[in-house]
C-alpha cells in the first residue's frame, strides 16, 4: 500500500506540490488527472527519487517503509517502478544487457537468485511475445532510435520483467497511437493482482478506457482537489479542468 | 567536361573588376610624413587635441610595439609589411565639418556611390551613420535624435574631448594596448572611429552604423571603436567597409572594444568588403583586426555577426569574455575567399562566470586559389559551473586549388560544463546543382542559391538592411569562382 | 641529446615535459619477468627494460634482430630515440602471408628505454599485433614504431598502455599504408604518470584505410595525451577515428588530431570524433581537432564533446533498480564501446574489457 501524507515539494524556489494526500491500497489502480502544470510529473519524480526536487514536508510510505529517504535503486528494489514520460536514450548500452542487469540487481536486493544469460533470454522472449514485440528489440541500444511508441513499449517490457508491486505511469499515453495504447494497457492489465497497484498519471481520459481505474483523483495547483470513481474521468473529459482550482 | 569544371572556368574568366567599390575619390588630403616614430604619434595626438593621459598611453603602446614581433601563427602568408613606408594619418584637408552641409560634396558623392545614406532626409528610416574616411570621421547622422534618449554616438576623437571620463575609463579595458602586435600598433596611432554609449536602461532607438572607407594611397587605417552598454541597455551596431582598387597592399589594423554591464545587450554586425586584390593576388587590404567584447554584467549578451568577403588577408577573431554569471556570447560568421585571398578568422569564447553560454556558427567558403581557416578557442574556466558551448563550423570548397582549414581549441576546466563542437568540410553536391539546374537555374545562380542556403544560419542574424546587402555581396564575390 | 620539446611548440602546447626533463635515469637494470603476464594463447615476444628477452619469447620466423637506425623526421622524441636505440623488434611479413596474432609484451622497471620497432607487411599480408605495455617504478619508455604496409596488407594493431603510475611513456607510431592497405588500430591509455601516444598515419595509395581509435582512462594526477596526424595522400582513402577520454580525480587529458587532405586526395572520406567525460571537478580536458584540406571533392567531419555523465541516464538506470556505481560503470562502458570497434580479435577484446573493468573498480 502506498500512503502519501501531506507531501510538499519544490524545484528551486518554486513550490510545486502543496500537501498531497493519497492512499493507493494493494490491488487497486488509481488515476491522477489534472491540467498542465498541476504537478503530476513532479509527483511521479518525487516518488521515484529524481534529483532536483526538494521535499519540503510530508511523507510517502510504501509497504510500511518511508521511501523518500531511499536511493532510486532501493525504491526499485522495494517494488516501485516509474514508466517515464520521456524514456532516456542510452547510446552504447544494449537493451538485453540493461534489462538483465536491472532484473538481477532487483532480484539480488529481494534475496532472489540471479538469472544467467539463458534463463534471462527465455524470460525476456516470453515477455516480448506477450507484448507483440520483436526479438531484435533486445539487441538495440536502450531507446536509441526508437519511435515514441517503441519507447513506451520498452517501458512496459521493463515493467513486465521487473514485476513491480507499484507502477507509476507518467503520461505513458502521450504520443501513442491507439494500437500502441492498447498494448501498453494490456501490459498493465496483465500485472493486475491483489499485490499489484498502479498510479496512472494522465492528462486525457482516453487511456482510462483501457486501464479502468478503481479511483480517479484530480491534482490541481499541487493538491488533490477531487477524488471519485471512474465516472469522474468522464466528467472531466466532458467539462474540462476549468474551475477546479476553486473546488 | 563536368559542370563543376565548366563553372570554374567561367569564374576564372571573370576578373575582379567585379569589385564595384574600387573607385577612388579625388579630394584634397592632409597627410603626415610617412613612416612611424614617436614624433608621428605625438603629431596625431596633437592634431586631435588630446589630453596628456592619452598621449602617454599612445607612447607606452608605441614603445611596446617596437619590442613586439609580428605574429605568424595564423595560416596567412604575406611579404614583410614595410611599416616605415606607410602613412599613418590621412584626412580631408578641409577643417572638420560642423554639419553635413559643410561636408565636401566629393565625399558625399562617394558615400552616395557606396549607397550609404549620409543625408538625413534621404536616410533609410532608423539607421544612424558615422562615416570614417581614411583616418577621420567625416559625418555622423541623427545625433540629435539619439541625444534625446541619452545615447552618445560620435567620432571617438570627439568623445575624447566631450566625454573624457568615459573614454578614459573604458579605452583599453577590453583590449589592453599590449594585447597583441596589431593592437599595440593601433593603440599608438589610432586616428578615429566610433564611440557609442548607451545609458542605463536605454534601448537604442535605432540601428547605429559606421561605414569605413580607405581612400588614400599607401595609407594605413587604424580606427578604434568603443561601445559601452550600461545596465539594461541594448544596441545594434552595424559596420561596413570598402576601399579603392590599388596595386599595393594597404594595412588596416582596427581595434573594437565592447562592454556590456548587467542585462545589457550588444549586437555587432560587420559586412567587410575591403578591396580583396585582383585575380592574380595583387593588391588588396591586409585586415588585421582585434575585436573583443566583455560581458561584465550578469545576464549580459554580446553577439558578433560577420560577413567577410573582402581583404587580401583577413586576420580577426571577434571574441567574448563571459565574466558575468549567465552571460551569453555569440559568433556568427561567413567568410568567403576567392582568387588569392587568405582568411584566418574565428572567435574566442572565454567562460569565466557560472551558467555562461556561447554559440559559434562559422561558415567558410573557399574558391579559386584561396585559403580559408576557422580558428577558435572555447575555454571553460574552473568557476564556470554549468557553462555551455555549442560550435558548428562548416566549410565549402569550390574548385580544387583552394584550401579549407579548421583549427578549434577546446579547453574545459569544469566538469559540470558541456562543450559540443561539430565541423564538416565538403563541396557543393553535384545532385544539388543538378536539381537546381534541371529546374532552370543557371549554374551560377544555382551555386549562389546553395551558398546562400549554406550561410543561412548566419545571414539570418544580420539586421534586415544588411542581410540583403550581404546576400548580394556573396553572389558578387562568387562570380567567376563558382563551380 | 636532442632537447625535449617544450610547450612553445604548437604540437606540444598541452603537454609539459619539464617533469621529465628534471629527471635523470640510471642504466636500466636487468629485471626478472613478472608472473602475471597476459596469455591469450598466441606467440609472444617479450621486451624487458627495452631489451629483447629471447628466453621468454616464442620463436617466430618473421621476427628479426635489431639494426641501427637513422631518423629522418624532425620529431624531437624520435630523434632522441634514434640517438639511444639499442634494441627493437623487426617483423617482416612476406607478401600473401597471414601471420596470425602476435603478442608483444614490454615490461620495464627502471632506466630510460628507447626501443625502435619496425613492422613491415608485404602485399596482401595480414597480422594482428597486440601490445601490452606495463611496468613498475620510475622509468622513461620512449618507443618508436615504424610500420609499412604494402598494397592490400592489413595490420590490426592494439595497444594496452598500462605503464607504472610513476613512469613516463612517450610513444611515436608511424604507419604508411599503400593502395588498398588497412591500418586498424586501438590504443588504451591507462598507465603512466605522464604519457603521450603520437600517431602519424599516411595513406599513400588509393583506397587505403585507417581506423585510429583510442580510449584514455585516467585518474589521480595522471596526464595523458593522444596526438594524431592522419594524412590522406591519395584518392579514395578513408579514415575513421574515435577517441574517448574518461577522467577522474585531477587527471588531465589531451587529444590533438589533425586530418590532412592533399590536393590529389579527391574523394577522401575522413571522420573523427573525440569525446571526454569529466568525472570529478578537478579533471581537465583539452581538445584540438583539426582539418587541413586542399582537395574539394571530400567529405570530412569532426566532432568533439566534453561534459559530465548524463545524470538523466544515471537516474533512469537507478530507477530500474541498478545501483548507482553499477549504473555509472555501465554508462562509461557504453561510452567506450565505439572506440573499441576495431578490436575484432576476441582474446584481445577480452583483455581490454578486463583492463577497463579493473580500472573502474580500482578507481
Amino acid at each position: 500500500m502506498l500512503e502519501i501524507k501531506n507531501l510538499s515539494a519544490r524545484i528551486g524556489d518554486k513550490e510545486i506540490l502543496r500537501g498531497v494526500n493519497l492512499i493507493v491500497p494493494d490491488g487497486e489502480i488509481h488515476a491522477i488527472m489534472g491540467p498542465n502544470g498541476a504537478g503530476k510529473s513532479t509527483l511521479s519524480y518525487v516518488l521515484s527519487g529524481r534529483e532536483g526536487y526538494e521535499v519540503t514536508g510530508g511523507e510517502a510510505i510504501y509497504n510500511g517503509q518511508d521511501i523518500l529517504a531511499l536511493a532510486p535503486e532501493a525504491r526499485a528494489a522495494a517494488g516501485m517502478f516509474l514508466a517515464f514520460q520521456y524514456p532516456v536514450e542510452l547510446p552504447g548500452v544494449g537493451n538485453a544487457n540493461f534489462l538483465r542487469t536491472a532484473l538481477n540487481a532487483v532480484r539480488r536486493a529481494r534475496g532472489e537468485a540471479e538469472l544467467d544469460a539463458v534463463a534471462f533470454l527465455k524470460l525476456a522472449r516470453a515477455a516480448l511475445k506477450n507484448l507483440s514485440m520483436q526479438d531484435d528489440m533486445l539487441k538495440r541500444n536502450v531507446n536509441v532510435g526508437f519511435s515514441g511508441g517503441e519507447k513506451k513499449r520498452n517501458e512496459v517490457l521493463q515493467m513486465a520483467l521487473l514485476r513491480p508491486g507499484l507502477a507509476i505511469l507518467d503520461e505513458t499515453d502521450s504520443g501513442l497511437d491507439i494500437d500502441a495504447l492498447k498494448i501498453v494497457a494490456e501490459g498493465v492489465n496483465a500485472l493486475r493482482s491483489p499485490v499489484f497497484s498502479a498510479l496512472v498519471i494522465t492528462h486525457y481520459q482516453r487511456l482510462l478506457d483501457y486501464i479502468v481505474p478503481d479511483r480517479v483523483h484530480v491534482l490541481a495547483a499541487g493538491k488533490i482537489v477531487r477524488s471519485g470513481g471512474p465516472e469522474l474521468a468522464l466528467e472531466l473529459e466532458a467539462r474540462g479542468y476549468a474551475g477546479l482550482e476553486a473546488a | 567536361m563536368s559542370a563543376t569544371v565548366e563553372t570554374r572556368d567561367t569564374v576564372e574568366a571573370l576578373s575582379v573588376e567585379k569589385y564595384k567599390y574600387g573607385f577612388t575619390t579625388e579630394i584634397a588630403m592632409e597627410e603626415f610624413p610617412k613612416g612611424l616614430n614617436e614624433e608621428i604619434v605625438r603629431l596625431i595626438s596633437a592634431k586631435k587635441g588630446e589630453p596628456d593621459w592619452l598621449l602617454a598611453w599612445r607612447l607606452k603602446a608605441f614603445a611596446l610595439w617596437q619590442k613586439l614581433e609580428e605574429p605568424h601563427w595564423a595560416r596567412v602568408e604575406h611579404p614583410p609589411i614595410a611599416y616605415d613606408e606607410l602613412y599613418y594619418y590621412a584626412a580631408p584637408a578641409a577643417p572638420a565639418p560642423k554639419s553635413l552641409d559643410e561636408v565636401d560634396p566629393a565625399l558625399l558623392n562617394m558615400y552616395e556611390k557606396l549607397g550609404i545614406p549620409l543625408n538625413e532626409r534621404a536616410a533609410l528610416a532608423g539607421v544612424a551613420v558615422d562615416a570614417v574616411f581614411d583616418s577621420v570621421s567625416v559625418a555622423t547622422t541623427f545625433r540629435e535624435t539619439l541625444a534625446k534618449s541619452g545615447v552618445i554616438f560620435c567620432p571617438i576623437s570627439e568623445a575624447v574631448r566631450e566625454h573624457p571620463e568615459l573614454v578614459r575609463k573604458y579605452l583599453g579595458s577590453v583590449v589592453p594596448y599590449g594585447d597583441n602586435y596589431f593592437a599595440a600598433l593601433n593603440s599608438a596611432v589610432f586616428s578615429d572611429g566610433s564611440f557609442v554609449y548607451i545609458p542605463k536602461g536605454v534601448r537604442c532607438p535605432m540601428e547605429l552604423s559606421t561605414y569605413f572607407r580607405i581612400n588614400a594611397r599607401n595609407t594605413g587605417q587604424f580606427e578604434r571603436t568603443l561601445i559601452i552598454a550600461e545596465e539594461g541597455a541594448s544596441v545594434s551596431y552595424l559596420e561596413g567597409c570598402t576601399a579603392p582598387m590599388r596595386d599595393e597592399n594597404q594595412l588596416h589594423a582596427a581595434v573594437v572594444e565592447l562592454v556590456a554591464m548587467d542585462d545589457a545587450k550588444i549586437k555587432y554586425s560587420t559586412v567587410q568588403n575591403w578591396y580583396p586584390g585582383d585575380a592574380q593576388g595583387k593588391g588588396g587590404i591586409y585586415n588585421f583586426v582585434t575585436k573583443r567584447g566583455a560581458c561584465r554584467g550578469r545576464n549580459s549578451k554580446i553577439s558578433w555577426t560577420q560577413v567577410e568577403t573582402g581583404s587580401a588577408i583577413t586576420w580577426k577573431y571577434p571574441s567574448c569574455i563571459l565574466q558575468g554569471d549567465g552571460s551569453v556570447g555569440e559568433f556568427y560568421s561567413v567568410a568567403m575567399t576567392h582568387n588569392h585571398q587568405q582568411a584566418d578568422t574565428g572567435t574566442k569564447m572565454i567562460h569565466i562566470g557560472k551558467n555562461t553560454t556561447s554559440t559559434i556558427i562559422s561558415k567558410g567558403i573557399s574558391a579559386g586559389h584561396s585559403n580559408n581557416t576557422y580558428r577558435g578557442l572555447v575555454k571553460i574556466m574552473p568557476n564556470a559551473s554549468g557553462a555551455r558551448n555549442y560550435t558548428q563550423c562548416d566549410s565549402l570548397l569550390i574548385g580544387d586549388q583552394c584550401g579549407a582549414h579548421t583549427v578549434p581549441y577546446i579547453e574545459s576546466r569544469n566538469a559540470s560544463a558541456k562543450v559540443e563542437h561539430e565541423a564538416t568540410t565538403s563541396k557543393i553536391a553535384e545532385d544539388q546543382l543538378f536539381y537546381c539546374r534541371s529546374r532552370g537555374l543557371s549554374e551560377e545562380d544555382a551555386v549562389g542559391l546553395i551558398v546562400n542556403g549554406f550561410c543561412k544560419d548566419v545571414l539570418k542574424e544580420l539586421p534586415m538592411e544588411f542581410a540583403v546587402e550581404a546576400q548580394k555581396l556573396l553572389a558578387v564575390s562568387l562570380e567567376g569562382s563558382v563551380g | 641529446m636532442t632537447a625535449l620539446p617544450t610547450r612553445s611548440l604548437e604540437a606540444w602546447r598541452y603537454t609539459d615535459l619539464r617533469p621529465l626533463d628534471a629527471m635523470s635515469f640510471a642504466e636500466a637494470p636487468a629485471a626478472p619477468l613478472p608472473d602475471d603476464l597476459p596469455d591469450i594463447g598466441v606467440p609472444r615476444l617479450v621486451f624487458v627494460n627495452g631489451r629483447f628477452d629471447a628466453a621468454a619469447s616464442s620463436t617466430l620466423m618473421f621476427a628479426h634482430g635489431f639494426a641501427t637506425v637513422t631518423e629522418e623526421s624532425d620529431l624531437p622524441l624520435a630523434l632522441i630515440n634514434a640517438q639511444h636505440a639499442q634494441d627493437g623488434l623487426t617483423l617482416e611479413i612476406p607478401a600473401g602471408v597471414d601471420a596470425g596474432v602476435v603478442l608483444l609484451i614490454s615490461y620495464a622497471n627502471g632506466g630510460a628505454l628507447h626501443p625502435r620497432h619496425r613492422i613491415s607487411l608485404g602485399a596482401g599480408a595480414t597480422l594482428t599485433l597486440l601490445e601490452v605495455i606495463k611496468g613498475e617504478g620510475v622509468y622513461w619508455h620512449n618507443p618508436v614504431t615504424d610500420i609499412v604496409l604494402a598494397q592490400g596488407a592489413r595490420l590490426a594493431h592494439y595497444r594496452l598502455q598500462n605503464e607504472s603510475r610513476e613512469a613516463f611513456h612517450l610513444a611515436t607510431i608511424r604507419a604508411a599504408a599503400a593502395a588498398d592497405a588497412a591500418y586498424e588500430s586501438f590504443t588504451a591509455v591507462m598507465g603512466a604518470k605522464l604519457s603521450r601516444a603520437e600517431f602519424h598515419v599516411e595513406l599513400t595509395g588509393a583506397k587505403a584505410h585507417t581506423h585510429l581509435n583510442a580510449a584514455q582512462l585516467l585518474g589521480g594526477s595522471q596526464h595523458g595525451d593522444f596526438t594524431s596526424v592522419v594524412r590522406h595522400k591519395a584518392p579514395d582513402c578513408s579514415s575513421r577515428q574515435t577517441v574517448k577520454s574518461v577522467l577522474s580525480d585531477a587527471a588531465r587529458g589531451v587529444f590533438q588530431g589533425r586530418i590532412e587532405v592533399d590536393r590529389v586526395a579527391q574523394k577522401t572520406d575522413g571522420y573523427q570524433m573525440s569525446q571526454a567525460l569529466l568525472l570529478s571537478p578537478a579533471a581537465e580536458m583539452d581538445i584540438k581537432p583539426e582539418l587541413q584540406i586542399f582537395a574539394d571533392d571530400v567529405k570530412c567531419s569532426h566532432g568533439a564533446t566534453i561534459g559530465a555523465l548524463d545524470e538523466e541516464q544515471v537516474f533512469y538506470l537507478r530507477s530500474r533498480g541498478i545501483p548507482e556505481d553499477t549504473a555509472r560503470a555501465m554508462l562509461i562502458r557504453a561510452f567506450l564501446t565505439e572506440a573499441l570497434e576495431p578490436v575484432t580479435h576476441a582474446g584481445a577484446h577480452a583483455l581490454f574489457e578486463a583492463a577497463i573493468e579493473t580500472w573502474w573498480t580500482g578507481k
